[in-house]
């Protein structure tokens, strides 16, 4: 899909749209992955300690967090190469 | 590239302004400090010299940016830059509570509480992903005005502005406490005045400025509260581990805590059971040790009628399991198993994502990029409180554990005896009632000798209780221990109980006092003390302000200008929401001064309400064209049902409960009941008119300048227009 040059602008409009539907359900599967499944296990991880922190309790007080914060703001990071790429960029 | 060379400048500037500002405040605090020590300035001067300070710089940005043009004053203009809009969210987000409670929640509930820790932060990648850059691209005045034109018609925007009033009302009231109570402990001025001085810092700045004053206030507001929060755990940090960064060092401090709890049998990998496998100590670290029971409601219904003179009859007090039932009536015991912890996350995070007074910020960036950008600031500097406060909890855990569990109840560490005498902390050792007038027995006791297990014999009759030098023995009556203490006896009399020596199960700590008590543990001044209120009172004020923008302007814009009278003037409809803006604070402020336990239970609810309520229909009011009016109305309508029902059912009967999940989660039920209904009533009727079909193309696409912009601009116009 590197040329998008071809296309007309619905076409244009609709492959941008599914290319951010892909990312978005990408990146939603990692905050998903991140926030839900080591709680499943937070009785084996917190048998892990790491400078003090039962591995468990870091996921849920820290290293979460710093995954949401990474999350948006490589999706801001995309989304404007998927705007200049679509020529969609706003203003 | 003018225009572009005009921004830098303004940004360059507003960068200057506030580094100024920050520095200032530094500076001012250091001078206080040394005024404190050195000079012997009196508390009461450093407390009031803070209040006015902060206060007086709120009036002045509220006086700088007062305005009378629309934009500027519903959406701030539309051009506030991306890191500092993220700023204003921030403090716009982190509330009273977030900034003095929060620690103290996570010091009572361990691994349990980091639910809120995950729940309050994880929202808001739904919030960059699926919302922040459509709110932006749609680019109107309120949420309601998205569902109203989204869905068509007033009765969708109709009920999104009674719901984004109900909600946020609930919420700013809850702030307005907050305001009462910090002003009345720090300054020392009654409640109410802390209440009614709080509220005209907010109302100088909004009325003023609207949305554009509060944007600005709330920079600064961020500002104030993030130095008040740092300071004192960052000197704990030093004092006990010497290292100054406490978010990496409190490690440190979960180590000691396990190690003390397995001394103090507190704590094991899985929780201490008794013979009916009810929990009796709880640890830290392990995780989902909460039950479920129902002793907020049987409080606040007490204190509501108690308050108000009514008759409600409180709720019969159950903790599952019940331990006075058979073994085969006993409830299944849910504590351990992960779900109301999954749960009571997702409806955090989606109700975080479905909180209109958060949504509207992002109608004030410049652009659909900068609205992405600025979620992502917001969830920065949000991430550096919150990734503070375990540290905060972790700290006092440990400190309390060390120097105050298991210690002489006459030799306890200053702070502890100091927060004991303002009931912040309390010992349920009886021999710290010695002395003690018959009539005033603290709260913990008076209920025990309501029921009988505490008799006191006032033998020689002075109307005091008399346990000096008394000696515990105990005797058996039908077969209970009936344990007798100086002038009391009973059945809550034990060994322990009497001993003078305080027991981490004798120990009830407020939830405020862990950010509260922190300079003072850490050996810090007054002045201290003073910048944390100063930042807790820059919390609750900079959330009251956004709070009430959103009320007054769903009242003036979504049901005046929008339903009643379209033809309104630009001026009737300033005048209107700064009337509005009024009118709510005084309605929040008198819904404050019962100062009701249950103010604070309806905010935690005001999430999953959000997540049952709006969430589904703005997501698909976006990602689904084919969803329609009557599918967002059916959806948010039995959503809010299920939700309500759930969560009541389960406030009042713990036994009634799916999963043990407690009623703070119920959304969780709510949200897919939405989603179906929703999608099934759209399906049955018809398709949304092709203009709303083109309207959501709009929305996805952020270019403006486009030819199919421009076209769709024009039909976007008389969708508006045929809304009503």
């Amino acid at each position: 899909m590197s040329d998008t040059k071809d296309m007309d602008r619905q076409q244009r409009i609709n492959a941008y749209w599914n290319e951010n539907n892909r990312l978005i359900i990408s990146l939603l599967v990692i905050w998903f992955a991140v926030a839900y499944i080591p709680p499943l296990f937070i009785n084996q991880l917190n048998q892990i300690r790491i400078v003090g922190f039962p591995l468990g309790y870091y996921f849920g007080s820290q290293f979460s967090l710093a995954v949401f914060v990474v999350l948006i703001f490589y999706y801001a990071y995309a989304m404007n190469k998927l705007d200049s790429k679509y020529h969609l960029k706003d203003k | 590239m003018a225009a572009n060379e005009a921004i830098k400048l303004r940004n360059n500037r507003l960068a200057q302004y506030y580094g100024m500002f920050t520095v200032g405040l530094i500076v001012i605090s250091l001078i206080m400090g040394a005024l404190e020590l050195v000079a012997g300035m009196p508390q009461a001067w450093i407390g009031w010299t803070f209040l006015m300070l902060t206060m007086g710089m709120y009036a002045f940005i509220g006086i700088m940016s007062r305005t009378k043009a629309l934009d500027e004053y519903y959406v701030a203009g539309r051009n506030v830059p991306a890191i500092f809009n993220g700023m204003a969210t921030g403090a716009d987000w982190m509330s009273a509570a977030s900034f003095i409670s929060m620690a103290g929640t996570l010091y009572a509930l361990g691994y349990d509480g980091l639910a809120y820790i995950m729940g309050w932060t994880g929202g808001y990648v739904l919030l960059a992903l699926l919302f922040a850059p459509y709110i932006r691209k749609f680019g109107q005045y309120t949420i309601p005005d998205f569902v109203g034109t989204r869905y068509g018609g007033r009765w969708p925007r109709l009920v999104a502005a009674v719901s984004a009033i109900i909600v946020s009302l609930t919420y700013v009231t809850a702030q307005v406490v907050g305001v009462g109570i910090i002003m009345s402990r720090f300054i020392g001025v009654p409640y109410e005045w802390g209440v009614v001085i709080g509220l005209s810092g907010v109302l100088v700045c909004s009325f003023l400025g609207g949305m554009k004053a509060v944007t600005w206030t709330q920079v600064a507001q961020y500002i104030i509260l993030i130095i008040a929060y740092l300071i004192p755990v960052t000197f704990l940090s030093l004092k006990l581990t010497g290292f100054p960064i406490p978010q990496f060092s409190y490690g440190v401090a979960l180590q000691n805590i396990t190690r003390l709890e397995g001394e103090l049998k507190i704590s094991s990998e899985a929780p201490a059971r008794d013979g009916t496998g009810r929990v009796i100590q709880q640890g830290y670290v392990p995780a989902y040790n909460e039950g479920l029971s129902n002793a907020p409601a049987v409080t606040a219904v007490g204190q509501i009628n108690s308050y108000f003179g009514t008759r409600f009859t409180p709720p019969a007090v159950q903790s599952i399991p019940n331990t006075t039932k058979p073994a085969e009536e006993i409830q299944p015991d849910w504590r351990g198993t992960p779900w109301n912890f999954l749960a009571l996350t997702f409806c955090l995070m989606v109700g975080t994502a479905g909180l209109p007074h958060i949504l509207i910020r992002f109608y004030t960036v410049p652009s659909v990029r900068e609205s992405r950008m600025s979620v992502g600031w917001a969830l920065v500097f949000i991430f550096l409180l919150y990734f503070t406060a375990p540290a905060y909890a972790a700290f006092a855990r440990w400190e309390i554990l060390q120097n105050v569990v298991g210690k002489e109840i006459s030799s306890l560490p200053v702070w502890t005896q100091n927060w004991s005498k303002l009931g912040l902390i309390t010992q349920r050792d009886y021999r710290t009632l010695e002395g003690r007038d018959i009539a005033k027995l603290p709260a913990w006791a008076a209920p025990q000798v309501t029921s009988g297990a505490l008799v006191i014999t006032d033998a020689n009759g002075n109307g005091k209780i008399d346990v000096a030098g008394a000696t515990f023995s105990e005797s058996e009556v039908d077969g209970k221990k009936i344990g007798t203490f100086g002038e009391l006896s009973g059945t809550a009399i034990t060994k322990n109980s009497t001993d003078g020596i305080l027991q981490f199960g004798e120990l009830n700590i407020d939830a405020d006092t862990i950010v509260l008590a922190t300079p003072e543990i850490a050996g810090l001044p007054y002045t201290v003390a003073a910048l944390i209120a100063a930042g807790g009172l820059a919390a609750a004020l900079s959330t009251a302000d956004g709070l009430l923008v959103v009320i007054s302007s769903a009242i003036a814009h979504d049901f005046y200008f929008r339903i009643i009278n379209p033809k309104a003037s630009l001026n009737t409809r300033i005048w209107l929401g700064k009337s509005m803006l009024i009118v709510a604070a005084v309605i929040a402020a008198l819904l404050a001064l019962p100062r009701l336990a249950l103010i604070a239970q309806m905010v935690a609810w005001a999430f999953s309400m959000a997540a049952a309520s709006f969430f589904p229909v703005v997501l698909l009011g976006i990602f689904w064209k084919r969803c329609n009016g009557p599918g967002a109305i059916a959806g948010m309508v039995g959503g809010l049902s299920v939700t309500i029902f759930y969560m009541a059912s389960n406030y009042l009967n713990p036994s009634f409960n799916v999963l043990g999940i407690t009623h703070l989660a119920s959304g969780i039920f709510g949200l897919p009941v939405n989603f179906l209904l929703c999608y099934i009533v759209s399906k049955l009727t018809a398709a949304p008119s092709q203009e709303v079909q083109d309207l959501v193309d709009h929305l996805r696409n952020p270019q403006l300048d486009d030819d199919l912009m421009t076209e769709l601009a024009g039909t976007k116009g008389k969708v508006a227009a045929g809304a009503h």
